[in-house]
């Protein structure tokens, strides 16, 4: 499956400056492996020292919070729309 | 109608209105309770009146002094509001890029505002709050995004009054901010009758905040972390302004003339209905219009309104 996949702006330094790559895989945590396959320093941006996704990113698979649909294991379609957003304040 | 002592009497007890006519799915009603008919015009006048009645009850806030608190607008608004009927000065850091009317508010309530950058949104105001807390340990700093009172207001009072008023609720959507209306309603009405599903939703502000320079500076507010609102949710989307501003429109066509962030949650609420079988979605109007006049949000082109919405804070 090839999905794109939007970056905020503090990772786009480490993806070659684009907003915006493409990426493979059949599930979250396999698109999530290839982009730090493609781009090793988004390693640090993504991954929690446990090898989880950092407790201030949140992944949205078309808009959804992948945490409420299938966490890691959330499977992908072809063309799907993943977004990695930082977690912050609002109200 | 009894005659009320002060205008702090006058928060909750919001009216809810059916508004199924715009539900994409006839067998699901969808219900909107209007918080905008709050006297400081907004639902973050529950939380301003249990942050400021708890902590005068604890002791932590006394007789005169200063309160400070962070806001992207509506809880500062709701706080200078309850801070001048009470005799507190109050400061408030807010980001520079809200709409216009939200300063203009503050300004009538006589509220000090010390300004913070766009690019770091609410959680560079927060840092500058939580900075100025500790310059001036003599101030007493509200925290909304820490503040147990903050949900408590919505467990004793929006969420009983939605119970009260509609027993037969089946999904419960609200904005993502402070987390303090989702998990003080979703709490109680999981209690009540744990079938119910809370859905939140939120803006992209995370995608607008491009003065963040990394994750680290990232924060989830501890009232989501405490009040485990991973486990309550049911579902979370994003909503982005386009179609906030599509649903503000949507929602003039059954007589409601309600702020951006409405749009959002009506947004969730519809995307809810289309979803499910059958149903009752509640869902929250956290303002009126107003404050959005400016914006042009009803009446402008829709590509325009697009683009200054998406420089703007609204939740």
């Amino acid at each position: 499956m090839s999905v794109t996949v939007r970056l905020p702006t503090i990772m786009r330094a480490n993806a070659g400056g684009q907003s915006e790559i493409s990426a493979e895989g059949s599930t979250i945590g396999e698109v999530i492996d290839d982009i730090v396959k493609q781009f090793p320093g988004t390693a640090t941006h993504l991954r929690a020292p446990d090898g989880g996704v950092h407790r201030f990113v949140n992944v949205y698979l078309n808009d959804e919070d992948v945490r409420y649909l299938g966490k890691l294991e959330t499977a992908v379609g072809d063309g799907d729309t993943v977004s990695i957003v930082p977690a912050v304040a609002g109200g | 109608m009894p005659v009320f002592d002060s205008v702090a009497d006058l928060i909750g007890n919001t009216p809810i209105v059916d508004v199924s006519r715009l539900s994409p799915n006839p067998r699901v009603r969808i219900l909107a309770k209007l918080e905008g008919q709050n006297p400081g015009g907004s639902v973050k006048d529950r939380a301003a009146r249990w942050m400021i009645d708890e902590a005068e009850k604890d002791g932590s806030l006394a007789p005169g002094q200063v309160i400070l608190e962070s806001s992207s607008g509506n809880t500062g608004i709701a706080m200078a509001m309850l801070a001048k009927v009470k005799g507190h000065p109050f400061k408030v850091v807010l980001p520079e890029n809200v709409s216009e009317e939200r300063k203009q508010l503050l300004e009538v309530w006589g509220a000090e505002i010390i300004l913070s950058p766009a690019g770091e949104g609410s959680n560079g105001a927060m840092r500058r709050a939580q900075a100025l807390a500790e310059e001036h340990p003599d101030w007493f700093y509200s925290f909304q995004y820490g503040n147990p009172a903050n949900a408590k207001a919505h467990r004793e009072s929006t969420g009983p009054e939605i119970w009260r008023d509609v027993p037969e609720i089946t999904h419960f959507v609200a904005g993502l901010g402070t987390a303090g209306t989702i998990i003080g309603v979703g709490s109680f009405l999981k209690e009540r009758n744990p079938d119910i599903e809370v859905w939140a939703v939120e803006p992209p502000v995370g995608e607008m905040v491009d003065g963040l320079k990394n994750f680290d500076e990232g924060f989830v507010p501890p009232i989501f972390t405490d009040g485990g609102g991973e486990e309550l949710l049911s579902r979370k989307t994003i909503v982005r302004p386009r179609e906030s501003i599509e649903w503000v429109r949507r929602l003039t066509e059954v007589g409601i003339f309600a702020g951006i962030s409405a749009g959002a949650a009506m947004a969730g609420a519809a995307k809810c209905a289309a979803s499910i079988d059958e149903g009752t979605v509640v869902f929250i109007v956290p303002d009126a219009g107003w404050k959005y006049l400016s914006t042009g949000a009803w009446t402008d082109d829709i590509d325009v309104v697009e683009e200054r919405a998406k420089k703007t804070i609204y939740f």
